[in-house]
């Protein structure tokens, strides 16, 4: 595309990694539900099979309609590609899988979602990868925990739900300067309120299931590599820097310069691990993404006028979201989300449980359920939910409180949003009377 | 691998990737020289190919460039002299020359000078002269980044590439954007951007060498890419009326055509070499 500078956001939302089909002439992206793709030969075959030409083999391995969302993915991000995944989840396990083995350690932020602590917590454990958990803005934590296994620094962009807001210049050059790289999960902030690539991130991650789809009817990952770190110049990496029997006896870094973690990420890790996206789901999300910058300012929009409500309401103790300037990440915020800190909050109701329960029921255009990032408004107590088998002192350490509750503020007019909240919080009023 | 010449009594280490396959004696010598602020991996698809399709590949990393050491070409000329003298250490007696861009010039110019070591010229994406507008010379010595941008988004022709080197998902203005950065960062002391532009814009011996490749009726192939708006075709005219016996194939695609079309580019370079 002729040019001075790169197409802007919302061009590549809905141009990036689509044309026209030059078969059918179709202009919105196809959907391959095709598991395999015929060979033009056996040497067609072959060559594809030792990654000497490029194209698809097999649906696990990639897929047309996939590649176009890995594509789009990536242009947002400004990465060099990406994975797409069953799940977010799947997106964080194999970008551990593909650069760790028993024995591997991670530094992670302890505000994480709930999944996520489980898998680092508890599932990763019983397959010798240890992580310390360091509260996000303590750099001097991030620090102490390093050991010399140690191979990847992981933390969410914005924390859920206390929403600290990640000091990714900051906890990236920290990570590089131990030879480690800094995967973000960025899941409750789309790239058109952040880059992490450009502020030192090296893998970025999100759930698609939120706002990369926004409406609430698919599940799904990406994981995107910003080319950036150098595999090659650490000592931690010899799954990519030495020869890989289980592939050719490949040395990715030889490979690509550039590219080597993505090559096994999917050359092992959609090969072996298997958990790979549907097409159908990539065209779901596909769809998301070309309203996305849209869809996000009027998130924006309505986030602020609902944490304004809240946080001048008697009935509410706290309200936690960084465009306050009580909250402890708003100067982090400006810095790095000049655009919103994104529209997933929580707050606490003054009073007992009881009352926030009578909020939460008595809510009618907020919908009560275990989502977020969808276009339609949702609630949620994380303390018995998201965060359950947290204990008191992990809850804690994340931010949240037996009365929290978690906000997703999605599309509808903000007066009706409003009026609902107020209704709610006149509930749990009478309730505490 | 990595080869250690040694050249006025400094020594340099020249990393070159081989497509994944150990040297077989007998099999002809493919070279594959790149670009200014690129490195080998420019080539992966077309290099890993070659090298299990018959062929003893050499895709170098230009001296200062990524994995190679010693400084980097500060001429063509100079360039040149590094491939014969790299040729010549591992024995190698005569070779396809396949360059890119830059790599191009480097290859034209050192058939040049050993025509009859030369088998096939392949001139990928070349432009003669190979000027560089000031603005952007003065940039990529000034605020390298800023024109790596620049670069970059004259290299491309599409949003929408097929899959390419990393495989389908490969998006590949991020890709070519993280390889120059890399390249850029990876030495130190001298600004490859720079020196390897200038070298580009002070290059004044095309005519002259086609010249000799013409006399020596050394096999030659333009591959040339549609969308190329660095090097378009039509800045190739010079060249191609001196060598009434190249073929030039034109694949659909921009400057960087061994990412954005490597399927053609790939067809375009096998084919020529099996003539």
């Amino acid at each position: 595309m002729p040019g001075y500078s790169d197409p802007g956001f919302d061009t590549l939302s809905l141009h990036a990694g689509a044309a026209p089909d030059p078969t059918t002439g179709a202009r919105a992206v196809p959907i391959h539900l095709s598991t395999s793709f015929v060979f033009e030969s056996a040497e067609h075959a072959a060559s594809l099979f030792n990654l000497e030409r490029a194209g698809h083999v097999y649906s696990r391995i990639s897929n047309p309609t996939n590649a176009v969302l890995e594509q789009r993915v990536s242009a947002l991000e400004g990465g060099i590609g990406a994975l797409t995944t069953a799940s977010g989840q799947a997106a964080l396990h194999l970008a551990i899988a593909t650069l760790m083995d028993a024995g591997s350690h991670i530094v992670a932020s302890s505000a994480l979602y709930g999944g996520s602590h489980n898998l680092l917590h508890y599932t990763l454990s019983r397959f010798g990868i240890e992580t310390t958990f360091v509260h996000p803005g303590d750099v001097d934590a991030w620090r102490a925990a390093v050991r010399p296994n140690t191979k990847l620094f992981f933390g969410e962009t914005v924390g859920n739900p206390g929403m600290d807001v990640l000091d990714i210049p900051t906890i990236s050059a920290l990570a590089h300067d131990n030879d480690v790289p800094l995967m973000v999960d960025a899941t409750l902030t789309p790239p058109w309120l952040m880059k992490p690539l450009d502020h030192g991130a090296d893998l970025v991650m999100h759930s698609a299931t939120k706002f990369l789809s926004g409406h609430g009817t698919v599940i799904g990952g990406v994981l995107v590599d910003g080319g950036t770190f150098d595999w090659a110049a650490s000592p931690k990496f010899d799954n990519l820097s030495a020869a890989y029997h289980g592939f050719h006896d490949m040395v990715f870094t030889e490979e690509s310069t550039v590219g080597a973690f993505l090559l096994r990420a999917r050359r092992e890790g959609l090969r072996d691990f298997g958990a790979c996206m549907s097409p159908h789901s990539a065209w779901l999300i596909l769809q998301g993404i070309e309203t996305l910058g849209l869809r996000m300012q009027r998130h924006m929009q309505n986030t602020e006028a609902v944490v304004a409500f809240l946080a001048t309401h008697p009935m509410v103790e706290r309200v936690g979201h960084p465009i306050l300037e009580s909250h402890p990440s708003h100067a982090m915020a400006k810095k790095l989300l000049p655009r919103g800190a994104g529209s997933v909050f929580s707050f606490d109701i003054k009073g007992s449980r009881e009352q926030g329960q009578a909020f939460v029921e008595t809510l009618k255009v907020f919908s009560h359920l275990a989502n977020v990032g969808d276009c339609r408004s949702l609630v949620i107590q994380p303390a018995s939910t998201t965060h359950f088998r947290m204990d008191a002192a992990a809850l804690k350490q994340a931010g949240i409180s037996p009365g929290t509750i978690r906000l997703s503020i999605g599309l509808e007019d903000a007066d009706d949003l409003i009026d609902d909240l107020k209704r709610a919080l006149r509930a749990a009023e009478k309730v505490g009377a | 691998m990595k080869v250690t010449l040694t050249t006025n009594g400094q020594t340099q280490d020249t990393f070159i990737y081989t497509g994944g396959k150990a040297w077989v004696d007998g099999q002809p010598t493919a070279v594959m020289i790149h670009g200014v602020l690129n490195d080998h991996s420019v080539w992966i698809l077309q290099s890993r190919y070659l090298a299990h399709h018959g062929y003893n590949v050499l895709a170098l990393d230009l001296p200062g460039h990524g994995q190679s050491t010693g400084a980097p070409p500060a001429t063509v000329a100079a360039a040149a002299a590094h491939i014969w003298a790299l040729l010549d250490v591992l024995k190698i007696e005569k070779a396809a020359l396949i360059g890119h861009s830059f790599g191009a010039l480097i290859a034209l110019q050192a058939a040049a000078e050993r025509p009859a070591a030369c088998t096939h010229l392949g001139l990928v994406g070349i432009a003669y002269p190979m000027r560089v507008s000031p603005v952007l010379l003065e940039l990529s010595q000034s605020d390298p980044l800023k024109a790596i941008d620049m670069v970059n988004t004259f290299s491309h022709s599409t949003l929408a590439p097929p899959p390419s080197a990393l495989g389908p998902g490969t998006w590949l203005y991020g890709a070519s954007r993280a390889l120059m950065r890399r390249i850029l960062r990876s030495n130190r002391t001298d600004n490859v951007f720079h020196i390897g532009f200038n070298a580009c814009n002070q290059y004044a011996g095309g005519e002259a060498a086609m010249g000799v490749v013409t006399q020596h009726a050394v096999k030659t192939r333009f591959v040339l890419a549609d969308g190329d708006q660095m090097t378009p075709p039509k800045a190739t005219k010079s060249l191609t009326s001196l060598a009434p016996h190249a073929t030039t194939a034109m694949v659909h695609g921009g400057h960087q055509l061994m990412l954005e079309a490597p399927e053609e580019t790939l067809r375009a370079i096998a084919d020529f070499l099996t003539v």
